[in-house]
Formats: structure tokens, C-alpha cells, sequence
């Protein structure tokens, strides 16, 4: 928030916060973000992802820098650099046949793949970025942990689980209703071809061995229904004729 | 029928009531001047009542309890709102399918929480001579609530 704006009204400090957005942002320095930490395993490669955000235009003359220190060491140094559409790994350090640049500055992106990760290699990862005439900003660090076996990330198992149920939940709910909507409509259908059916019949009682082929298939859909209704009926009837015994 | 229907809600918000504060309470484990939940490990100094809390491990036993409570809960609160929706949408003589499979599904979820915390817990804080505290107990005793109250929701016809 822009300072000496007064915080009793809100209006002014939201005018005050907008104008700055307005106006004072593209003076504003050049910003590189980095992951914070980054895991790998001994023997396996990992990124170190770095990119920015810059008012201006990606020039030519962007360059991308990587310092390194390790872990309990003072000093840091700088084991990569990209200048003038090259990268330039530096002949110190540990790290120098197994730096591979993966970035590429128009997508701004600057980073970097360490191969064959070692127990030593554990520190800390410094990514600065010029982007000319925007050369004035805050580095952005990511520390690497090597570790034997990679553990899980914090929330992975339990993203997992509570979408995977909530998934599978939702999804026999869908199953279950799509499949009561097919048989209640099936339902529906054969119940209106009976009906006609029986409408037919009654119009025109003996005329069935001459279509026999055609009709088959209603026939059967017919006989079926009919004994369930049959079924029904009767039960219908049992039902009654319960309940008017146990009227008397 | 008025007052079954109160009762029906009271313990369906007793059951939630009780989730919730097994989730969010510290009380899991206790032993002399820690306590530990789901989410964080505390420490209470002997000297003064200072508090130091913590972050709980990254492991996936444990996660897998935290994610089970809060399914929990989410089915527990999903319940009762689709039980008040089918009070007002179901048919005369309906019964309320959806409530209860949603809220037996938060008990088996609480359930497998407060299983699973009692087999593994040895894996993320290995000290020996703690206590479960109320919360866990809580935990356990929402699990046969839940599945009560969700037998309930089943069994019960809508009345007019």
C-alpha cells in the first residue's frame, strides 16, 4: 500500500493504491519468481524452474544468471549465465558438465536442468535476472534437498483421497439416476404400447397370422407385460381382498 | 411427527457438532505437556504457559486421515442440506434415500479416520507413553451417531 496514504477513509487509499497501479508500475523493478524448494533424488535431474515479470519488452540483451551456495558455505557462485541468446556454464564448481539450459527468453523463462544429483549438491539456488534497460529487482532463491527416495509432497495424498471419493461418489450418483431415468422412460414406453395394443385388439379381434414376422417382437414384449400385469393385478386383488377381510 | 423431526435434526447437528471439533481440536494425542492433533504438534514449555505448535508430518497415513475427517464432514453437511431440500420436494410416503446414504457415508468416513489414526499414529510420533485425548474419543463416538442417524434417514417415510 503506498505509504502516508491516510487509513481512516478507505477511498483515498483505494485512489492511492489504483493511481499507483496506473502509474507508478511500470517504473517498477523487475520480478523473478523460483519455485522454494525443490526435491530430487540421488542420481536423478531436476529443474529449477525460474521465470520473471518485467514491464518492458523481452530484449536482446536479457540475460539470466545462476549462483550457487551450498549448505552451510558463506560464498556463492555463480555457475551459469545466459547473455546475448547464449549460455555460458562456468568452468567451476561441481556442477559444470551437468548444468543443461532449458529456458528460453522470449517465453520468459530462464530455467535450468541439474543431471546426476549428488548428496553435495544440497543449497541453495540464486536466479537473477536483467532485462535491459529493467535491470533493477529482487533475486528469486530455490533451495534443492536431495533426498534417497523423493518423499510425497505435502497434500498430494490428501488431495487424492478427498477427490477420488468425492469423484466416485458423485459419479455412481450420476450412474445410478441415468439408469432409473432409462428404465423409468423404457417403462413409460412399453406401458403405451400395451395400451395400444390392447386398443387394437379390440378394434380388430383375429388378424395376427397373416403379420406374423413384423409383430413378433411386440408380441412378446406384450405377452411378457401382460403376465407381469397379470402378476400385478392379481396382487392387486389378493391385496384388496385382504384389506376387506381385515375390514370384516 | 413435528417432534421426531427435531429430533432427527438435533442429532444430525450433534453428529456434525462432534466432527467438527474432533477435526479442528488439538486433542488427538496428549502426554505430559504436548498435545498433538491432525494438523499440529504443541508444546506446552513447563516453565510458563508458553505455546509452541508446529506443523504435523507430511505423512500419508496421516493425510489420509485428515482427508477421510474431512470427507466426513463434507458428507455430514451435504446430508442436511439435502435432507432439507427432501422435506420440501419428496412425495407423500417417499423416504429420504439420499440423506441417509450421505450421512452413513460420513460415518464410515469418520470411521476409517479414527481406524486408521489408531493403527498408524506409532508411524509419525514415535513417543510412547501418550494418551488419546478427548477429541479422537469424540471422533469414535460421532462414527456409530453418524451411522444411527443415517439408518434414521432411511427407514424414515415422509408425512404430510
Amino acid at each position: 500500500m503506498a505509504p502516508g496514504a491516510p487509513s481512516s477513509s478507505p477511498s483515498p487509499v483505494l485512489a492511492a493504491l489504483l493511481f499507483s497501479s496506473l502509474v507508478l508500475f511500470p517504473a517498477q523493478a523487475i520480478v523473478v519468481y523460483t519455485d522454494r524448494e525443490v526435491h530430487g533424488a540421488v542420481g536423478s535431474q531436476v529443474t529449477l524452474h525460474c521465470s520473471f515479470w518485467s514491464s518492458e519488452w523481452v530484449s536482446d540483451d536479457i540475460s539470466f544468471t545462476w549462483r550457487y551456495q551450498p549448505e552451510g558455505g558463506r560464498d556463492a557462485i555463480s555457475i551459469f549465465h545466459y547473455a546475448k541468446g547464449q549460455p555460458y556454464i562456468d568452468e567451476v564448481g561441481t556442477f559444470k558438465e551437468r548444468i543443461q539450459w532449458v529456458g528460453d527468453p522470449y517465453w520468459k523463462d530462464g530455467s535450468i536442468v541439474i543431471h546426476n544429483l549428488d548428496y553435495s549438491d544440497n543449497g541453495t539456488f540464486t536466479c537473477d535476472v536483467k532485462n535491459p534497460p529493467d535491470i533493477v529487482g529482487k533475486t528469486s532463491q530455490v533451495t534443492l534437498y536431495v533426498f534417497e527416495k523423493v518423499p510425497t509432497r505435502y497434500g498430494v495424498v490428501l488431495g487424492a483421497v478427498i477427490g477420488g471419493v468425492l469423484g466416485i461418489v458423485l459419479l455412481s450418483l450420476l450412474l445410478f439416476y441415468l439408469v432409473r431415468y432409462c428404465w423409468l422412460r423404457r417403462q413409460a414406453a412399453l406401458q403405451r404400447r400395451l395400451s395400444a395394443m390392447e386398443k387394437g385388439k379390440l378394434h380388430k379381434p383375429s388378424k395376427d397370422s397373416s403379420k406374423r414376422g413384423r409383430q413378433t417382437p411386440v408380441l412378446y414384449a406384450m405377452l411378457d407385460h401382460s403376465r407381469s400385469t397379470k402378476a400385478v393385478s392379481e396382487k392387486k386383488t389378493k391385496g384388496l381382498g385382504e384389506s376387506r377381510k381385515d375390514k370384516k | 411427527m413435528l417432534l421426531l423431526l427435531l429430533g432427527i435434526i438435533v442429532l444430525h447437528v450433534a453428529v456434525l457438532v462432534l466432527l467438527f471439533v474432533s477435526t479442528i481440536v488439538s486433542q488427538w494425542m496428549v502426554g505430559n505437556g504436548h498435545s498433538t492433533d491432525l494438523w499440529q504438534n504443541c508444546t506446552t514449555s513447563p516453565l510458563g504457559n508458553v505455546q509452541h505448535c508446529f506443523m504435523s508430518s507430511a505423512n500419508e497415513w496421516l493425510q489420509s486421515v485428515q482427508a477421510t475427517m474431512i470427507l466426513s464432514v463434507i458428507f455430514s453437511v451435504l446430508s442436511l442440506f439435502l435432507f432439507f431440500c427432501q422435506l420440501f420436494t419428496l412425495t407423500k410416503g417417499g423416504r429420504f434415500y439420499i440423506t441417509g446414504v450421505f450421512q452413513i457415508l460420513a460415518g464410515l468416513c469418520v470411521m476409517s479416520a479414527a481406524s486408521i489414526y489408531t493403527v498408524r499414529h506409532p508411524d509419525w510420533h514415535g513417543s510412547s507413553g501418550d494418551s488419546y485425548g478427548f477429541a479422537y474419543i469424540l471422533a469414535w463416538v460421532a462414527f456409530p451417531l453418524a451411522l444411527l442417524s443415517g439408518v434414521i434417514y432411511v427407514i424414515l417415510r415422509k408425512r404430510e
